[in-house]
């Protein structure tokens, strides 16, 4: 894998650009998206452009954990159900909540079920802790298939608004609106940890663990960080899906789709940067909803399979590590 | 005076095995020992009780008049007791300089004493890849270096931890006569900056050559402690090396 000092000058960006200026650009990408979209006034693209931002913001958060500290996470849906569930929830008991509230809240729900199972689970190393995750996101599917209050197995209806607040139009709208201010979020987030002692830290644990903490590392402490965060971010692409699809229930909020998706993303991308992820979602994402709608709904998974033999085959590095220095 | 590093009764099992028996060890400030003893005998065992990076049974290990009996291996390497490895373990995807940087920033900084940022932070790592000779090779990859600049690195990331007790785990195996000595001399500069040494060695030469007192375990139980030359002479050292 390629180094840290790397990392910062594949981005196309200057190394000395500050956390500050890199926010505002990528708000202002976030924002000429949005624009544009409300140019092209089409809801279905509003649905699509969604989907593949949620993606961003998913497999960041995967990347978090699994590219930074080598800890691979098979159980996405948990934490990502864990959010919509926390919406569910919320709706049933005060509905009038506005959803930056709800977001927050599935990021605190799924941030602490992070922090849980880093507690429990990060003595566990290599496959071993990737089973262990595989497992949480069985334990939660059973668990919220027999909870009577989010509709159990039945699933639950949520009555979204018919229009969107503040910004008027249709309530997709706001929905997509909410999920780019999220990908900022965490990719702002993935950037700054890269650039900061945490970053290194991470990369001393990914590398090896037992050198990390002789090298002064805490390195329960930085993977509980990893967990929590990745977790909580999880969690907030996880928050705004009942009211996107109106609709919640076990086997699709817990269909392995986002945890496929979630790992290949940011292999395919480049997993040592924060750009690899948010290639790999756009290209992969992008695709997955081209071929869904001009193919056929099933044939966008194997667009995954194929691309990720092609990449682990042809580029272990992803997309990023093609255009890095070679040393 | 008492010693910088106690081990007082270290004691540790593996299952049925007996790895360390009651281990009595002390190492004064400024000294520089001599860590010996067949393949097995419990070197390693000892270093990784010290360092926190496995749990002694019995017994304590005191660190500058505070027990170190709880704490997890980053909190000792706080400390001040660094490491280096028997089998260099390079941090493979960062450069030299990073591998250098982490206990710099995780260590130094963390002590808060004189919390160095940026270029500072920068300038120190080519210091302390200077000091082991590979400043020119700060930008390059681990895999990049041949097996003496592995050994070197490893030290120089125990270095950059700014320690006061190192202890060096097999640091020339399978080098060269001259590496030894590049080795050797390289310690014993540590050692007149005022950092003390445990140094855990199969090649005598270098062992003769580096200690001011010579340890020796067997089977788990210190046999020999004290001059060089007459630890050698032990009957009981012989008999252990060489068989009756």
């Amino acid at each position: 894998m390629a180094s840290l000092v790397d990392k910062t000058t594949v981005g196309g960006t200057a190394r000395g650009l500050s956390g500050v200026s890199f926010t505002l650009i990528l708000i202002a990408v976030a924002g000429l998206t949005f624009v544009a979209g409300r140019w092209l006034g089409i809801s279905y693209a509003f649905v699509m452009g969604y989907t593949i931002v949620q993606y961003i913001v998913l497999s960041t958060a995967w990347n978090i954990l699994g590219g930074y500290t080598g800890y691979v996470n098979f159980g996405v849906t948990a934490f990502f159900a864990m959010g919509s569930y926390s919406t569910v929830v919320l709706y049933k008991l005060t509905p009038a909540l506005p959803l930056p509230i709800m977001i927050l809240v599935g990021g605190v729900v799924a941030g602490l079920v992070g922090l849980g199972t880093g507690y429990l689970t990060l003595r566990l190393r290599g496959v071993y802790f990737s089973i262990a995750t595989l497992a949480l996101a069985v334990v939660m599917q059973t668990l919220m298939t027999n909870w009577d209050l989010v509709g159990g197995a039945r699933g639950a209806y949520v009555l979204r608004p018919r229009e969107a607040p503040l910004i008027g139009g249709d309530y997709v709208q706001y929905l997509f609106l909410n999920m780019l201010i999220l990908a900022v979020l965490a990719v702002a987030t993935a950037r700054a940890i890269e650039r900061a002692a945490l970053g290194y830290g991470f990369a001393a644990i990914r590398d090896d663990e037992a050198a990390a903490e002789a090298s002064g590392v805490p390195t329960l402490r930085l993977k509980l960080i990893a967990t929590t965060l990745s977790g909580a971010f999880m969690g907030m692409a996880g928050a705004p899906l009942p009211y996107k699809d109106a609709f919640l229930e076990p086997t699709s909020v817990f269909s392995l789709d986002y945890a496929v998706n979630a790992i290949a993303m940011p292999l395919i991308g480049g997993t040592s940067s924060w750009l690899g992820p948010v290639i790999g979602a756009v290209l992969v994402g992008g695709l997955q909803e081209y071929v869904r709608v001009t193919i056929s709904s099933a044939v966008n998974v194997l667009v995954v399979g194929l691309l990720l033999v092609i990449f682990v085959v042809a580029a272990p590095k992803g997309i990023v590590g093609l255009f890095q220095r070679k040393r | 005076m008492t010693a910088l590093l106690q081990v007082d009764g270290v004691g540790k099992r593996f299952g049925g095995f007996v790895a360390l028996d009651g281990i009595q060890l002390d190492v004064r400030e400024g000294e520089r020992l001599g860590l010996i003893g067949p393949n097995g005998s419990g070197k390693s065992t000892l270093v990784n009780c010290i360092c926190g990076t496995l749990r002694n049974e019995q017994g304590q290990v005191r660190f500058a008049g505070e027990t170190l009996d709880g704490l997890a291996a980053h909190e000792r390497t706080h400390r001040g007791l660094a490491r280096s490895f028997q089998l260099p373990r390079p941090f493979t995807s960062l450069s030299l300089a990073e591998n250098v940087r982490i206990p710099i920033i995780y260590t130094v900084n963390a002590r808060g004493r004189h919390g160095l940022t940026g270029a500072a932070i920068d300038a120190r790592c080519l210091e302390v890849l200077g000091e082991v000779g590979l400043a020119a090779k700060a930008d390059r990859l681990p895999r990049d270096l041949t097996q003496i600049e592995m050994r070197k690195l490893e030290l120089a990331r125990a270095m950059a931890a700014d320690p006061r007790l190192l202890i060096a785990d097999e640091a020339m195996a399978g080098l060269s006569h001259g590496e030894v000595d590049e080795i050797i001399a390289l310690l014993i500069r540590l050692n007149g900056q005022g950092v003390t040494i445990i140094m855990i060695e199969h090649i005598m030469r270098a062992v003769m050559e580096f200690s001011q007192r010579i340890a020796v375990l067997v089977a788990g139980r210190k046999i020999a402690d004290g001059d060089p030359k007459e630890v050698v002479r032990d009957p009981e050292v012989v008999r252990a090396y060489l068989g009756e």
